[in-house]
């Protein structure tokens, strides 16, 4: 390190001002970011020691657990299953929603699309409504006392399906995530679609291609890039679905309260008291979603720079 | 980069620590100003409604203690909240807890044994009600505020039309529902909810459970008894041959249920007038309430539902004021008319439950004009709970359970589900490191 000469001042001044512009950042994400994670860490390899009973002074102090909450995170059968649950619950939506969002997309690209804006605006205006109201919503209208489908059903005199149970209970949980996400995406893939070229669309288009040749053969691979950031969006939101089964989880005894890997968290930390076990299986959840995404984006990124061609 | 000098460095530690100074300055300032001078600062976390009120009169009476009310959160959620004030010391002076959380609290050192400060008082309280605040030891840790005696309520209107009796003991109960069922197939008595552990921990007290009990510096936990037993398989049976419904309580299913009489009982707690009100608007005035359904002929016995109490934190500076001001809130009676009506609470000493503010029934059972007069009778005979350092663990793990046993509508998942809840508390106890008895 060189201390700037005493003539200096002025150009020290220029040279540290960036840095200067950087610290509110920085401190906000020292404060709200790294420190939380770090207490996190800190909290996953600690637990309680108990004495006896438990009860008056002195009988809890906090010790070093070493990698003992990791292991029983791994071992317990109740996050390998709401692990498992969850993926299911993944691979239903995320084709589904991503498909639709193209579709959407495309339709709205086409030329010959009329109200444009105002399909734009209702297909997307679900993502608006937070996710505990729909899944209220959907609630109420997947509860076969007060739903009008079930009712329109039964004058019908057609089967009513329990859709809060059972293997019906991932498509109606798929339905709300599908219903509130799709629109996002579609507004992702429909903003890389306009700003395409028309140049290319023209010349396609001389040499006899149709409408559909069109979009599968140009426009789906050059917006690949939108396709793999939107993927990528709906895993972490699925792995980290909370809102949806929390919420629809007193309407029904088919959710147990460890359905989704975060619910397993929260039950563990706010009705469990174990701040410690949570925190480790937090960190196990974070790690798996990073590893998960990385691994991902390495695979589509070498298809999208060999796809795309551009 | 040689640029980050020292004296950035500098700055930027001291515009952290001098964040930190400020903050620390602020909330400490609350709860010692007064203590040289001036009148005693008391702070009190209550979700009751209208507290603000009651404590006013308090401050009205006596300038030297001036109770602040504040309403940080309800139920479970307030604990979360008393347990992490109590790490930072930061605590108020007096908190609303719910029974079943008080050994939770007391396990986490946020809750001072206040014995001495309020000897004599234990008379003013049924004894069922008032063991639930020393965990069954010397210590006490807590004052009754509000009780839930459980109660049978029922449709007396649907009743009459289906030609049903009252039913005095369970197995009238069961025959109850069977009758109903032969004559109406689309209606119930009532269903078997697994979303509120609440209810049949109350059922279970009433069959004599005793959940957990310590002795020595072991706990005891005995959700697997015969009485548990009992209340389980009685109620699985009626779910198994379908004589009741298996849906849980709370939903907009449940609520409509209710309101069109496709159910025609609930076994619920002395607050129920409230929640039918806005579950059911449509059937106020056709209800009526009697005494739970007993296990033997002659028995005169009832768990209860809910319920909360006023504790003294550890934290505390003025352990002393603070108990006086519990004392008075819960034992006087202008207080306690007070309490019924800016809480609408139902009041745990027994003078009050009698009194001149209960004189005149709930609007929504206005056709029995007695309803609190009967109320105190049943109150009177409320059994005894013992509750844990777990509980909320139990009831999370009753809820997956019994849901799984009410989905499956057979008597052994039922039976299954008990020993599960049974296993799951031991086992968590175990993990955390309490002792626990074989």
């Amino acid at each position: 390190m060189t201390q700037p000469p005493k003539g200096a001042r002025r150009s020290y001044g220029v040279k540290t001002a960036p840095y200067g512009f950087l610290l509110p950042a920085a401190l906000l994400f020292l404060l709200f970011f790294a420190l939380p994670i770090g207490y996190a860490l800190w909290l996953s390899v600690h637990k309680v020691e108990i004495k006896g009973l438990g009860l008056g002074k002195g009988a809890k102090s906090e010790v070093w657990a070493g990698l003992e909450n990791y292991g029983s995170a791994l071992a317990d059968p109740e996050f390998l299953g709401s692990a498992l649950r969850v993926l299911g619950y993944g691979a239903l939506v995320v084709p589904v929603m991503l498909g639709l969002a193209l579709l959407f997309a495309l339709l709205l690209d086409s030329e010959r699309v009329r109200g444009r804006s105002f399909a734009r605006l209702a297909i997307f205006l679900p993502y608006a409504v937070p996710g505990v109201i729909a899944a209220v919503l959907w609630g109420f209208l997947y509860l076969p006392d007060v739903s009008p489908f079930h009712f329109l059903l039964e004058k019908a005199g057609l089967p009513q399906p329990d859709l809060m149970d059972g293997g019906p209970l991932y498509l109606a949980m798929s339905n709300i995530a599908v219903w509130g996400g799709t629109g996002f995406n579609m507004i992702v893939i429909y903003t890389s679609l306009r700003a395409l070229p028309t140049e290319v669309f023209e010349a396609a288009k001389l040499d006899g291609c149709s409408e559909l040749q069109i979009a599968l053969r140009i426009k789906i691979p050059m917006v690949m890039p939108s396709l793999v950031l939107t993927f990528f969006f709906s895993i972490i939101a699925t792995l980290q679905v909370f809102n949806e089964p929390m919420t629809l989880k007193p309407l029904t005894n088919g959710i147990p309260s460890t359905w989704s890997p975060l619910m397993k968290v929260y039950n563990d930390a706010f009705t469990g008291g174990n701040i410690y076990a949570a925190s480790a299986t937090a960190v196990v959840l974070a790690l798996a979603t990073f590893a998960l995404s990385f691994a991902l984006l390495r695979i589509s990124n070498r298809r999208t720079t060999q796809g795309a061609g551009r | 980069m040689p640029q980050i000098t020292r004296r950035s460095l500098a700055a930027a530690t001291a515009v952290l620590l001098g964040a930190t100074a400020l903050t620390a300055c602020g909330s400490d300032s609350g709860g010692e100003a007064g203590a040289e001078s001036g009148p005693v600062e008391l702070t009190y976390w209550a979700w009751a409604p209208g507290m603000d009120k009651v404590a006013a009169l308090w401050n009205a009476q006596h300038p030297e203690v001036k109770v602040t009310v504040q309403k940080q959160a309800s139920g479970d959620d307030l604990v979360t909240k008393i347990i992490t004030a109590a790490k930072a010391h930061k605590g108020p002076d007096l908190v609303q807890a719910e029974y079943q959380a008080l050994p939770t609290l007391v396990s986490n050192d946020a809750l001072a044994d206040i014995a001495k400060e309020v000897q004599g008082v234990e008379k003013q309280f049924a004894p069922g009600v008032w063991q639930q605040t020393t965990l069954g030891g010397d210590a006490v840790y807590a004052l009754p505020q509000d009780s839930g005696p459980l109660m049978f309520f029922y449709r007396q209107d649907l009743f009459e039309e289906y030609g049903l009796t009252v039913p005095t003991t369970w197995d009238e109960f069961a025959e109850t529902a069977r009758a109903l069922k032969k004559k109406a197939p689309k209606k119930a008595l009532t269903t078997f909810s697994a979303n509120d552990s609440g209810l049949f921990a109350g059922l279970s007290q009433q069959a004599g459970a005793q959940w957990w009990t310590f002795e020595g510096d072991n706990w005891k936990v005995g959700i697997d008894d015969d009485a548990t037993r009992k209340v389980t398989d009685f109620w699985g049976g009626l779910v198994a041959e379908g004589a009741i419904d298996n849906q849980p309580m709370y939903t907009p299913a449940w609520n409509k249920a209710l309101n069109t009489g496709e159910q025609l009982a609930w076994v619920s707690a002395v607050w129920a007038p409230g929640t039918l009100g806005t579950a059911a608007p449509d059937t106020k005035g056709k209800w009526a309430m009697a005494p739970l359904p007993q296990w033997n002929k002659g028995e005169n016995a009832t768990g209860s539902w809910g319920g909360s109490s006023t504790a003294v934190t550890s934290d505390s500076k003025h352990k002393e004021a603070a108990a006086r001001f519990a004392t008075w809130l819960n034992t006087d009676p202008e207080a306690l008319a007070a309490l019924v009506k800016e809480s609408g609470i139902y009041p745990a000493a027994t003078a009050a439950q009698t009194s001149g503010a209960l004189a005149k029934a709930p609007d929504y059972f206005a056709n029995q004009p007695d309803f609190y007069t009967r109320a105190a009778e049943i109150a009177k005979t409320t059994a005894p709970a013992a509750w844990g350092p777990n509980v909320n663990v139990a009831y999370t793990a009753f809820k997956d359970e019994f849901g799984k046993a009410a989905k499956a509508r057979t008597e052994a998942a039922f039976g299954a589900a008990l020993t599960k809840l049974q296993d799951t508390t031991v086992a968590d106890l175990e993990k955390q490191g309490f002792g626990v008895a074989k």
